[in-house]
C-alpha cells in the first residue's frame, strides 16, 4: 500500500496534534511523511478537510461467535466494526462455549486472524460464568485476554469478586463488571421510574447498577492494585461513585454505550422492544450525568455494547424480547451528532474516549499519527449529513432503533495493519 | 381513538427521536389504552352503553342486533379470564357479530411472536377484529402497529398497563350513582403496582373531572404513581374513608403477584380491607372488579350490600362492550 491522503485535518490528543490542511503518506503500512503540499507518486485520496484520528477501538462488542452465528460472526463483526470506522475492537465472552478456556481464546484469535481490524479478547473472571469459581485466568491471560468479566451477569457473591481482584491483579489485567444486583432486577424490562410506572412493565432500578459499583469500588480498594472498570454505566449514582473513586486515586474506570448518552426510557413508548437494552435507558437525568461525566472524564471510554440479535427476539412483546442493540455502525455518527456538533466534547476529548482511552485501559500500544509509526487510523466527516438505513448494515443483524435516523457525521474509511478501507460517500 | 404524538415527548431536552417514527399512537379505530381516548369518545361510549344498558334490563328473549351481521371477531385470551371473555362475547352475539374464542395455555405459544403468528394467520382467514388479553404490558399495542388498519384491535387486559373497557364500565355505574363525576372524590385501594384496572381508572376518572387516590401500602404504590397519573397517594385507607364518594377496591393475589410485598393477609385485611367496621365510617359506594377474595378485601354482606355496585358492574360490562364495538365497526 502507497497512499497518500491530501488535505486532511489530524487530530491526535496523546501528541496535542490538531492541525487542518495537512497531507499524510502511508507506505507499506507506515507514516511516511506528514505535511503540507505533499508530491507524491502515491495513489492520492483527496478528503476534502475530513478529520483523521488515532485509530478507533471499541472495547466493548458482542460477536456471538462461537454459539450464535445466525445473529453475528466474528468475520461480519469485524467487517461491520471497520466500516464503523473502527480499527479495533475487544470481544466479550458470553458466547456458547464462553471464553472461559484458552481453547476458545485460540479459536476466536485464527477466525480473526488476517482482518485489518484487530481483535482484544475478554474471558470469563468465573469458570463458565457461573459466579461461584475463578476461571482459570493465568491460562487466559497466558493466551492473550486483554481482560476478564462475566459480562451479562454481575458477579453475585462478594466472596467470589474479592478472590477475582486479588487472583486478576497478578496479571493486571482489567476487571471489567457488568453491574446489576440480580435479586432486583427479575423478570425486569426497562428502567423502573415515570415510564415503567405508566405503562406496567417491570422495572430495572437505576440503585441495582449503583449498589454494585459500591460494592466493587469497596473491595477494590481493600484488594488494593487491582484495575476495576464498570461496564456500560447508566445511572447518575453510578458516575458519581467513579468519579469520587478516582479522586481518591483508585485505578476505577468506566464506559458508557452511545444509545446511553442520546435515549431515554421514553424511547420505549415509541421504539418497543428496539429500545430494551441491558442496563436500561434512564431518564433524562442520568443522560445529562453521563455527558458531565463524559466531559470531566470520569468517563474513561465510549462503547458501543453491540449486541445483535435476530428479528424474532426483537419482533416480540416486552417481557420475552432480547436485550440490546447493534452499535458499530451508529457509534460514531452519533458520537459526533450528539457529542461533538453539539459542543459538548472537543473532538479532541472525544478522540480520546473513543481511541486512546480504550487503548491504554487494555494495556494494548498506543497508535500516535507520527512519521514512522504503523499507520491506525479513522477518517471521518464530522460535518457530512446523511441518513442511516438498513442497507448500510454490515452486521448479521438488524436491531438498532436508529434506522432512519438523521445524522451529522460520517466515517469515511480506516487504515490499519497495512490496509485501508473506505466507504462510499 | 384520539392519536396522541408521544414522539414529541422524546424530542424534549436532550433526548430525540432516532427516526420520528411514533409508533404509541394508537390507529384510529382501535381500543388500546384510556390514557389516549379523548374525552369526547369516553362520553359516547359511555352514553351508548346506557342506551344498551336499559335494552339488556328487558325481560324475556330480545331480537339481536344486526349491526355486526357479517363481521367476525375473534377472542384471544392468553391470559385466562371468566367473566370478561364472557362479557365480550355476549355482546359481539348480541351485534350479531361472528365469534370465535381462543385461549392459549400453552407458554409458548403466548410469547409475543407467536401471537403474531396467530394473529396472522386468523387475519388471512378475514377476521375483522381482534380482541387481545395478554399478560404482558403493550401486546395489544403491538399487534395494532402490525396489523392492516381495516382490522382492529381492542385490547382486554394487557399485563399491568391498561384494561380499557373494565374502566368505562366502571365509570358508567359511577356515573348512574352519581351523577356528573367533575370534583367527586373517588379511592382506589388495594395493589395499584399490579393493577391494570387501577392505571385504566386513574385516567379515565381523571378525564371526567373526578379526584382520584391510590390507597395501598408503600410496597404496592409503583415509583411516581402519583405525578405520573395526576392523582393523590396514601397508605392509610383510614384518610380517606370519610370523604370518598366512591371506593374501588382491587383483588389482592398474595400467592402469585403481591408475594413478598406485605406479610400475610390477615395484616392485609386489617389495613386495607373494607371491614364492617369501616364500612360503617364511610358513605361510599363500593366497588370491585371481581373476583372478591371475600373476607379480605370485602365482607359478602358489603360486597352485596345497599352501597355495592358490584352487580351492577357485571351487568354493565355486556353493554360498555357493545358500545365499544358499535363504535369500532360504525
Ligand atoms: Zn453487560
Amino acid at each position: 500500500m502507497h497512499l497518500l491522503l491530501r488535505n486532511i485535518h489530524i487530530v491526535d490528543p496523546s501528541i496535542s496534534l490538531d492541525e487542518t490542511g495537512i497531507d499524510l503518506e502511508i507506505k507499506g503500512g507506515i507514516i511516511a511523511r506528514i505535511g503540507r503540499g505533499l508530491e507524491s507518486d502515491a495513489l492520492v485520496r483527496d478528503l476534502g478537510g475530513a478529520v483523521v484520528a488515532p485509530g478507533f477501538f471499541d472495547m466493548h462488542v458482542h460477536l456471538r461467535e462461537p454459539g450464535q452465528e445466525n445473529k453475528e460472526t466474528i468475520a461480519s463483526g469485524l467487517e461491520a466494526a471497520m466500516a464503523g470506522g473502527f480499527t479495533g475492537v475487544c470481544c466479550m465472552p458470553n458466547t456458547a462455549p464462553p471464553i472461559s478456556d484458552p481453547y476458545v481464546v485460540s479459536y476466536i484469535k485464527e477466525k480473526a486472524a488476517g482482518h485489518l481490524v484487530e481483535l482484544a479478547i475478554c474471558g470469563t473472571m468465573t469458570k463458565a460464568r457461573q459466579g461461584e469459581e475463578l476461571a482459570p485466568i493465568a491460562s487466559l491471560a497466558n493466551a492473550g485476554v486483554r481482560m476478564i468479566s462475566d459480562d451479562g451477569s454481575a458477579v453475585k457473591s462478594a466472596e467470589v469478586m474479592r478472590r477475582v481482584f486479588e487472583y486478576a491483579k497478578m496479571f493486571d489485567l482489567l476487571v471489567t463488571q457488568h453491574c446489576e444486583e440480580h435479586s432486583m432486577t427479575a423478570g425486569a424490562a426497562i428502567n423502573e421510574g415515570r415510564v415503567s410506572t405508566k405503562l406496567g412493565i417491570p422495572g430495572w432500578p437505576s440503585v441495582a447498577e449503583e449498589i454494585i459499583i459500591a460494592r466493587d469500588i469497596l473491595l477494590a480498594e481493600y484488594v488494593g492494585g487491582v484495575r476495576y472498570h464498570a461496564a456500560h454505566v447508566s445511572t447518575k449514582g453510578g458516575v458519581r461513585m467513579v468519579r469520587e473513586a478516582k479522586a481518591r486515586g483508585l485505578a476505577v474506570s468506566c464506559e458508557v454505550t452511545p444509545h446511553h448518552f442520546t435515549l431515554t426510557d421514553e424511547a420505549v413508548e415509541t421504539h418497543g422492544t428496539m429500545a430494551k437494552m441491558c442496563p436500561p435507558l434512564r431518564t433524562q437525568e442520568d443522560v445529562d450525568a453521563i455527558m458531565e461525566g463524559l466531559r470531566d472524564g470520569t468517563i474513561d471510554a465510549i462503547a458501543t455494547d453491540h449486541a445483535p440479535h435476530a428479528l424474532h427476539e426483537k419482533e416480540t412483546d416486552i417481557v420475552s424480547a432480547a436485550f440490546g442493540i447493534i452499535g458499530l455502525e451508529t457509534a460514531i455518527p452519533l458520537g459526533l451528532s450528539f457529542l461533538v456538533k453539539k459542543g459538548r466534547l472537543s473532538l479532541s476529548q472525544y478522540i480520546e474516549r473513543s481511541s486512546l482511552a480504550p487503548r491504554r485501559l487494555l494495556g494494548l500500544p498506543s497508535v500516535a499519527i507520527k512519521q514512522g509509526e504503523r499507520a491506525n487510523l479513522t477518517i471521518f466527516d464530522p460535518e457530512k449529513k446523511w441518513r442511516f438505513e438498513s442497507k448500510d448494515i454490515r452486521s448479521k443483524s438488524h436491531n438498532t432503533p436508529f434506522i432512519g435516523t438523521e445524522f451529522t457525521g460520517k466515517v469515511v474509511g480506516v487504515v490499519a495493519k497495512g490496509n485501508a478501507y473506505f466507504n462510499e460517500s | 381513538m384520539a392519536s396522541t404524538n408521544t414522539a414529541s415527548k422524546l424530542t424534549q431536552r436532550e433526548a430525540f427521536s432516532p427516526n420520528g417514527k411514533s409508533v404509541s399512537s394508537p390507529k384510529r379505530w382501535d381500543l388500546i389504552t384510556i390514557e389516549h381516548l379523548s374525552t369526547d369518545i369516553i362520553l359516547h361510549l359511555l352514553e351508548r352503553s346506557d342506551y344498551y344498558v336499559e335494552f339488556l334490563q328487558g325481560a324475556g328473549p330480545f331480537q339481536k342486533w344486526k349491526l355486526l351481521e357479517g363481521r367476525t371477531i375473534a377472542n384471544l385470551f392468553f391470559e385466562p379470564s371468566t367473566r370478561t371473555r364472557t362479557s365480550f362475547e355476549l355482546a359481539e352475539r348480541r351485534l350479531g357479530a361472528d365469534v370465535t374464542t381462543l385461549t392459549p395455555a400453552v407458554s409458548s405459544l403466548t410469547k409475543g411472536e407467536s401471537v403474531l403468528d396467530t394473529v396472522h394467520v386468523l387475519e388471512s382467514m378475514k377476521v375483522d377484529a381482534f380482541v387481545v388479553r395478554h399478560a404482558v404490558a403493550g401486546v395489544p399495542q403491538f399487534l395494532s402497529e402490525r396489523l392492516p388498519s381495516h382490522v382492529h384491535v381492542i385490547n382486554a387486559g394487557d399485563g399491568v398497563h391498561e384494561h380499557p373497557t373494565q374502566a368505562l364500565l366502571d365509570a358508567a355505574e359511577l356515573r348512574s350513582a352519581l351523577g356528573n363525576l367533575s370534583g367527586k372524590q373517588i379511592a382506589i385501594v388495594g395493589d395499584i403496582l399490579h393493577s391494570r384496572v387501577a392505571r385504566s381508572n386513574a385516567w379515565l376518572l381523571k378525564k371526567l373531572g373526578a379526584t382520584v387516590t391510590f390507597v395501598a401500602p408503600e410496597t404496592l404504590l409503583p415509583r411516581g404513581a402519583a405525578s405520573v397519573f395526576g392523582v393523590e397517594a396514601t397508605n392509610r385507607l383510614d384518610d380517606v374513608l370519610g370523604m370518598a364518594d366512591a371506593i374501588m377496591m382491587l383483588r389482592i393475589q398474595l400467592e402469585r403477584q403481591a408475594r413478598g410485598f406485605f406479610p400475610n393477609l390477615e395484616e392485609y385485611r386489617e389495613q386495607y380491607g373494607m371491614t364492617p367496621e369501616r364500612m360503617a365510617r364511610s358513605n361510599a359506594y363500593i366497588m370491585h372488579p371481581g373476583p372478591i377474595n371475600h373476607g379480605t378485601e370485602l365482607e359478602m354482606e358489603s360486597a352485596y350490600g345497599a352501597r355495592s355496585l358490584v352487580l351492577q358492574q357485571v351487568k354493565r360490562g355486556v353493554a360498555v362492550r357493545m358500545a365499544v364495538m358499535e363504535w369500532i365497526f360504525n
